[in-house]
């Protein structure tokens, strides 16, 4: 927690300079996201090239949506950034960087960093995506970070299973959950840290994964410098930064962020009746199968003639069957060429050349991974506006 | 200095972690200001301490995010994110934000 001096400080300094409104210094331009009042700039921070920001205390930083053109990984200074709390942890000693283990373990653990480095790594590809990535389209709109669909990103992570450490500390008969905290944390005394939780038995899956390394560098401080959790196929509210507090309980977690937060409605689709409240509710979960073409924005006008279409696509863990493309509005499809596979977790790209005539064309892409599920032609709602998954147009003119 | 500062964090950070040099990030300055309004002051007193100004501006626009939408927001900051906020001042916060937004 900031200190009362501190925390004054920041707020002191920030309504002094825009009072001033002298040092507006880090607005390089401004971009417009597709719905109403979408207006963001574009700011510059340390170790990122210019994101689109959302909010500034706590940071929060949208990747622009071209880079996911330029391939399958996303470069650690274009993925995007997203805290709950303003205490983010701004000076960082590595050397002095503990990871305590406790509760209901035989053997509690205080590991350094350079313990958790000895320990033997593995590797995944993995998307990373924010539960409210383009809640900006929902409609009718909701409350919360008015996302377009720049919060998500693919990175080769480094690290060591989370197994690992819980075999290590010894996990004990009865253990139900295990509780991940981080070094960010709130400014007010009564505002709930931060805590995420996992079942056991996904904790222990081998796959979720303390992560130092991300696309062959050390964590950019703003996605969770020196250690993140790493949880494949899951929603980013998961993958907690700063990783610092990992503990075993005997119950069902029920801290705000877990209990009251980041829920979806507990129905077949996750969905409910635009506008409407659900029943019951249920954590959110895995990420839904998505796609996007990359390479033509909306309301573009290209050539007539043959134009190579280019894009991505991914799901939750179970892999991409097929991306099919539509340049009738969504009447015939046809499947795309897969690029290469680095995993079940990772973007997939894929590619499909089409002759456009002169005209105007209804560009549309749509992903079927392999338990089957497929996009939906038209979107699903929920109050919170996480899940979207819909089949995503482009509008595109040829002349 | 500053930028040397940094440059020089940074460029331990690219050499790795063979000797692991402490990091200190600086953040930008904040840029989004509250619009001028009714209360403004209490609401720059109430709300500014723990988040930037932003994550009301970005906030959907129209006759369905007036009052019952600001009302729900300010309950939430001081129901499940304890904001301090007197009584007194409620009111005049939904008020500003209804009006202003």
């Amino acid at each position: 927690m900031l200190d009362r001096r501190e925390l004054m400080k920041r707020a002191g300094m920030a309504a002094l300079v825009t009072g001033l409104g002298a040092r507006g210094a880090l607005a390089l331009d401004t971009v417009t996201l597709p719905f109403d009042n979408g207006e963001r700039p574009l700011v510059k921070y340390p170790q990122k090239r210019p994101m689109i920001g959302l909010t500034s205390r706590p940071p929060q930083l949208e990747t622009p949506f071209s880079v996911f053109n330029d391939g399958p990984i996303t470069p650690n200074n274009a993925f995007f950034v997203r805290y709950h709390l303003a205490d983010v942890p701004l000076d960082i000693d590595p050397d002095k960087f503990m990871l305590e283990v406790k509760g209901k373990v035989d053997k509690p653990l205080k590991l350094s960093l350079k313990d958790i480095r000895k320990l033997k790594a593995t590797e995944i590809v993995a998307v990373n995506q924010c539960s409210g990535n383009s809640r900006g389209f929902s409609n009718p709109r909701v409350a919360g970070g008015q996302l377009a669909n720049g919060a998500m990103g693919n990175a080769r992570w480094r690290g060591v299973p989370l197994k690992t450490v819980l075999d290590m500390a010894g996990v004990q008969q009865g253990a139900k959950q295990v509780t991940f905290n981080g070094m960010d944390g709130p400014v007010a005394d009564k505002t709930p840290d931060f805590i995420k939780a996992l079942d056991i038995d996904h904790a222990r899956d081998s796959e979720v994964m303390l992560a130092y390394g991300m696309n062959g560098e050390d964590l950019p401080v703003l996605n969770g410098f020196p250690l993140r959790l790493v949880v494949p196929g899951y929603y980013g509210t998961y993958w907690v930064k700063h990783l610092n507090e990992i503990a075993v309980i005997d119950s069902v977690f029920d801290g705000y962020w877990m209990k009251s937060a980041y829920r979806i409605p507990d129905t077949p689709n996750n969905s409910v009746e635009p506008g409407t409240a659900p029943k019951a509710t249920i954590p959110i979960g895995r990420l839904t199968v998505r796609s996007f073409i990359t390479n033509v924005t909306d309301g573009a006008k290209l050539r007539p003639g043959s134009t190579a279409l280019k894009g991505i696509a991914f799901d939750g863990g179970k892999g991409i069957k097929e991306v099919a493309v539509a340049i009738d509005g969504g009447k015939t499809w046809t499947a795309a060429k897969l690029g290469k596979d680095l995993g079940k977790y990772s973007f997939r790209e894929w590619t499909l050349p089409v002759r456009l005539a002169a005209g105007s064309y209804e560009l549309k892409v749509r992903a079927t991974n392999n338990a089957g599920d497929v996009q939906p032609m038209n979107p699903l709602w929920n109050p919170a506006g996480y899940l979207r998954n819909v089949v995503e147009t482009v509008r595109v003119t040829a002349a | 200095m500053k930028h040397q500062l940094l440059a020089i964090v940074l460029a331990a950070f690219a050499l790795g972690t063979a000797h692991a040099a402490p990091v200190s990030y600086k953040l930008p300055d904040e840029t989004a200001a509250f619009k001028p309004g009714p209360n403004l002051e209490v609401v720059q007193n109430n709300c500014t301490a723990c988040h930037s100004a932003d994550y009301i501006n970005t906030q959907p626009r129209g006759e369905k995010f007036k009052k019952d939408f600001w009302q729900a927001e300010v309950t939430k900051m001081i129901k499940v994110y304890g904001a301090p906020i007197d009584d007194a001042d409620v009111g005049k916060i939904v008020d500003y934000l209804a009006a202003t937004y």
